[in-house]
């Protein structure tokens, strides 16, 4: 797990961290994506505190870094599960009945998309094509890929985690 | 030069190698319609990111239609400009824009001045066919004291963008989110209020339509003439009486003093008077700061902070607070024109007059929308009242005068009243970059040399470029001078002082293009150079018409010191006319 972060004031380690990532590409302004990618790698979410303080390190608009962050799906503010799952909903997935597996998704986990378990475990997500049309319907688990779904294989695969 | 042939409208041009299909037709007197395009050829910047659609054209040869402020000249191109494919495509493009548009044009504070409004005329648009029934704004209100936001009316044309990161450097808006859901907005689309935002307000200056607008006070002042009970005053700053005429139809730099006075008075106004008469007593104290601090420096003091900054503008305020926290101290600690009007006007002329600070109302005309801000600072509010009540934009006053059924052009020239109206030509100057530290040369100089300034007229400090470096001979002494109009060159200029790049002793610094001649509050001049230089020039001549030009021989000035304030920084002037500055770091 990572560390927990205050959402909007950063301890000493985590500015420490981002400082180092900034640095790694240089501070450039170009690199912010990369940047993003990193510190979203190393501190699990960005929140408001993080984009401030990779804003300071660059010498960049907050309102900047917050575009690129708000433009992508794939950053998040708010912290993600052990185990995030992302439900592709890629044209091929979605014919295939990816809805459904949303569905089932939430009412297995009793969360919606976006939001956590209460137990930190799962959070749920949903996402455009990972490329593994072949497999639809597909979901990540982490880095796993679990593809030809039907709703009722999902109960098994939960399991699986623990 | 290279130049390539082409012929728009069966017209054939020959134009530079490089051109763009809008400009070659703009040259040759041909219109195409655009929304999303800007230029502002006074500051070198070109907004084109080409996303509207607009601007179409047909070109012979081409599939499709061509975007043409971003498509180029190519040598034997033949364009239709008004082909019924263009323009069919235009009108599309411009019901896709209305169809999610709130409705309700009729009350917006933009209609009138509206660049989509206009198009849907132009292109005689009279049915939407894919309606969204969005009739009224529904974004949440961002109500800053100067700004308003409403970004359902945003077409994304990102021109506020440009010039709050480029031009400004403030940096407080950017596109967020994506898609239908993207707006233009501070960061985690907080309030401005709460975003490094300065109030400068030129992107509201720049905005094609209503999304970005100014906080309108003048029902406010409306009541407060009718209000027996208060003792209603105006000021009015030297750069509005530079304009205000454009409202009414003058031509750009038609000087309308008379009939601005002669038109508040109609309104009911108890006195009206100058913001310049502030602006000599700024000089007064600013300028004996600035000599105090030069001498000092002279003298060997290592405590002493060169150079000195001006501290008139507000919206410069906001942007030191908040991008320079560490050079707090540096600049000058007076007051504004508009606030030393306002706590001189609630002291000594109320006391002068038999009138009750707590019914006396001071109102000012402002060619700025940052001054908004600046009248509502809690430490320009004395015993709970603010010195300064209401500022109001120039753009405010033509619409009061509307209101008031006063017929403008047919009124007779006025004079301002006394105390407190009279000005010097070093004071008009104050709307103009390079105006401040011009009128403060000439009263530093007699004061620093004990000569007479023979001729007052510094050319070397004025003109419309962005960064300005000069010396002036103080009879022996040179003092160099810098000066910088936009913050985008206030940053450049200050980020030059900080690593020894520049050395000045003093600098002048107006956030506005042109200072507050291109304020946001004026008239809008759609990124026409040639409103801001007939401004200039209109300023110019004021001051040259003027018998007295140097602040300390204006004789009210020398009134107030004798009968009031004692001299310049004296424990009275510093409680009324200087103040101090917060750090407001950046979030």
């Amino acid at each position: 797990m990572h560390t927990p972060m205050n959402k909007y004031e950063l301890n000493d380690s985590h500015k420490k961290t981002i400082k180092e990532i900034c640095e790694s590409f240089g501070n450039k302004h170009g690199e912010l994506i990369n940047i993003l990618h990193r510190t979203q790698e190393k501190l699990g979410y960005l929140p408001e505190a993080v984009q401030n303080e990779i804003a300071l390190n660059l010498d960049m608009p907050l309102a900047k870094v917050y575009g690129v962050v708000s433009f992508y799906s794939f950053f998040t503010m708010t912290p993600k599960g052990k185990y995030p799952i992302s439900v592709c909903l890629g044209t091929a997935c979605f014919v295939r009945g990816a809805e459904r597996i949303v569905e089932t998704l939430e009412e297995e986990l009793k969360i919606k998309v976006g939001q956590v378990t209460e137990d930190g475990k799962f959070s749920l997500d949903c996402l455009r094509c990972i490329g593994a049309c072949g497999l639809a319907p597909v979901i990540l688990i982490g880095d796993d890929v679990h593809g030809r779904l039907t709703p009722d294989m999902i109960k098994g695969i939960l399991k699986q985690y623990k | 030069m290279e130049t390539v042939k082409i012929k728009i409208d069966n017209k054939q041009l020959e134009v530079p190698k490089g051109t763009t299909i809008l400009q070659a037709a703009k040259d040759a007197g041909i219109t195409i319609p655009t929304l999303c395009y800007m230029n502002l050829p006074h500051l070198a910047k070109e907004h084109k990111p080409g996303s509207c659609r607009v601007c179409v054209v047909e070109v012979k040869g081409h599939k499709t239609l061509v975007p043409s402020c971003v498509t180029k000249c190519v040598d034997g191109m033949e364009v239709l400009t008004h082909s019924l494919r263009a323009i069919n495509a235009r009108r599309t493009v411009v019901e896709l824009l209305i169809s999610d548009h709130p409705k309700d044009c009729l009350i917006c504070p933009s209609s009138g001045s509206c660049e989509l409004q206009d198009l849907a005329i132009t292109l005689g648009i009279r049915e939407i066919p894919c309606v969204d029934n969005a009739a009224i704004s529904t974004y949440r209100k961002d109500s800053s004291p100067s700004l308003l936001r409403d970004m359902d009316k945003c077409v994304m044309c990102r021109s506020c963008e440009t010039v709050c990161n480029e031009i400004q450097t403030v940096g407080a808006l950017n596109a967020i989110h994506r898609g239908f859901m993207s707006v233009v907005a501070p960061a985690f689309e907080q309030d401005l209020i709460d975003s490094p935002c300065t109030f400068c307000g030129q992107c509201v200056a720049v905005c094609p339509t209503g999304a970005l607008t100014m906080q309108d006070h003048t029902f406010q002042v409306i009541r407060a003439l009718a209000d027996e009970s208060k003792f209603v005053v105006v000021q009015t700053a030297p750069a509005v009486r530079a304009a205000l005429g454009e409202e009414f139809g003058y031509e750009p730099g038609t000087l309308v003093t008379g009939k601005m006075v002669a038109a508040l008075r109609a309104l009911g106004f108890d006195k009206v008077l100058d913001t310049d008469f502030a602006a000599d007593l700024t000089i007064m104290e600013e300028g004996t700061e600035l000599l105090d601090r030069i001498s000092r420096h002279l003298q060997g003091d290592k405590d002493v902070r060169l150079p000195i900054l001006t501290s008139c503008c507000p919206a410069w305020v906001n942007f030191f607070e908040t991008n320079y926290p560490d050079m707090l101290d540096v600049p000058s600690t007076a007051r504004s024109p508009q606030q030393m009007f306002g706590s001189i006007a609630k002291t000594y002329l109320a006391n002068k007059l038999g009138v009750k600070k707590e019914d006396m109302v001071v109102v000012s005309i402002m060619p700025c929308l940052a001054k908004k801000y600046e009248c509502q600072r809690k430490e320009f509010y004395t015993d709970g009242i603010p010195d300064v009540d209401y500022a109001l934009s120039t753009r405010e006053l033509a619409r009061l005068i509307k209101y008031g059924n006063i017929d403008f052009t047919s009124l007779e020239d006025e004079n301002f009243d006394r105390f407190m109206g009279e000005s010097t030509g070093a004071a008009v100057i104050f709307g103009v970059t390079g105006g401040v530290i011009e009128a403060a040369t000439r009263t530093a100089y007699e004061i620093f040399t004990g000569k007479t300034l023979e001729n007052v007229d510094f050319h070397e400090l004025r003109g419309l470029e962005g960064i300005r470096q000069a010396t002036i001979d103080f009879d022996g002494t040179p003092i160099h001078i810098g000066i910088a109009h936009t913050l985008g060159n206030a940053r450049k200029l200050l980020d030059g002082v900080r690593s020894g790049m520049y050395n000045f002793h003093a600098i002048e610094i107006m956030a506005c293009p042109g200072g507050c001649i291109g304020g946001a509050g004026q008239p809008l001049h759609r990124g026409d150079s040639s409103v801001l230089e007939a401004r200039m020039k209109a300023i110019y001549k004021e001051d040259a018409n003027k018998v007295i030009r140097k602040s300390h021989e204006n004789p009210e000035i020398v009134t107030l010191y004798e009968e009031f304030l004692g001299a310049p920084m004296s424990e009275k002037a510093h409680e009324l006319l200087h103040t101090c500055y917060f750090c407001h770091p950046r979030k």
